[in-house]
């Protein structure tokens, strides 16, 4: 029963990335074939929002019950997130550097935003591992996290809104406006988001369970 | 009066043929041959086999995990 969610996972997953080529999209200049990266760049940011929300919970509840395995949940979840941005920065720059003209650009606040938020994870991780003491650290660092999401929040969900974005749904739209996806698309483009979602979700699952078994060893 | 209906007919003649022109700019290009010729799928079949083979080591792990959760306890 466990399995469940991994299996739905891969199904969709495997969906998106068959129908995600073959399917019709709207026939748009400097888009051409590669509005298709709609259906593999953004679902990759989702999963990488949702395990930071996720690290925000177990951050939360680390502090609530002052447990440091909430902590570890917490760091679990956020370095898995961190290595979804990896890509989702890379396959953004390819796909800037083919429609927008260029690998960066420093007038898309969306970019700079995600670059300042990924520089605030390496920080919480940075502080994680420098100390030693377990319960000094699952509080300590438990605090910063939840500064860190509200400041990756800003970073890359308000502030973008606020001014100019060449990213689609920013500068004072909503995002998912009616112009940037049929439902042609919709199609696709939600179920890779929940299978990447809970691809995540797999993958932050078994870090913990690793986690376990290593403070099993240390006791 | 002859001059302005001729001006006004010239007008109307130069605004159709630059509608004529907005007319006839070609689609956007896409990869219609690759669809057409079936090519699509080799593409479809190494995304699907490199996906599959990356889940086939992480569902290695996980029972590389399970075992030593079992000889943990």
């Amino acid at each position: 029963m466990k399995h469940v969610y991994k299996i739905l996972s891969v199904i969709l997953i495997l969906y998106t990335l068959f129908w995600g080529l073959l399917n019709d999209v709207p026939r748009l200049d400097i888009l051409n074939e590669t509005i298709r990266n709609v259906y593999y760049h953004v679902p990759i940011w989702f999963a990488m929002l949702f395990m930071m929300t996720v690290s925000l919970i177990f951050s939360i509840r680390a502090l609530s019950q002052n447990d440091p395995l909430m902590d570890t949940k917490a760091y679990n979840a956020s370095l898995v997130g961190f290595f979804f941005s990896i890509p989702g920065l890379l396959t953004g720059s390819i796909w800037a550097k083919y429609t927008w003209g260029t690998w960066w650009t420093f007038q898309d606040p969306k970019l700079n935003g995600v670059a300042i938020s990924i520089l605030i994870y390496l920080a919480y991780f940075i502080l994680r591992f420098s100390i030693d003491d377990e319960l000094k650290r699952a509080r300590i660092s438990a605090v910063y996290n939840v500064f860190a999401f509200v400041m990756m929040n800003v970073f890359i969900m308000i502030l973008p809104r606020l001014t100019d974005s060449l990213h689609p749904g920013n500068g004072g739209n909503p995002a998912f406006a009616k112009y940037d996806m049929n439902n042609d698309m919709r199609m696709v483009f939600y179920p890779a988001v929940i299978g990447w979602v809970l691809f995540s979700f797999w993958l932050f699952e078994l870090k913990n369970r690793i986690s376990v078994l290593k403070n099993k060893l240390d006791e | 009066m002859n001059k302005k209906v001729l001006g006004i007919l010239l007008i109307c003649v130069s605004l159709l043929s630059q509608a004529q022109e907005l007319m006839s700019v070609s689609e956007p290009q896409m990869a219609d041959r690759l669809r057409e010729d079936g090519k699509i799928y080799v593409v479809i079949s190494v995304i699907g086999i490199i996906f599959l083979s990356l889940l086939g080591f992480l569902i290695y792990i996980e029972r590389k995990v399970k075992r030593i959760e079992e000889k943990m306890k």
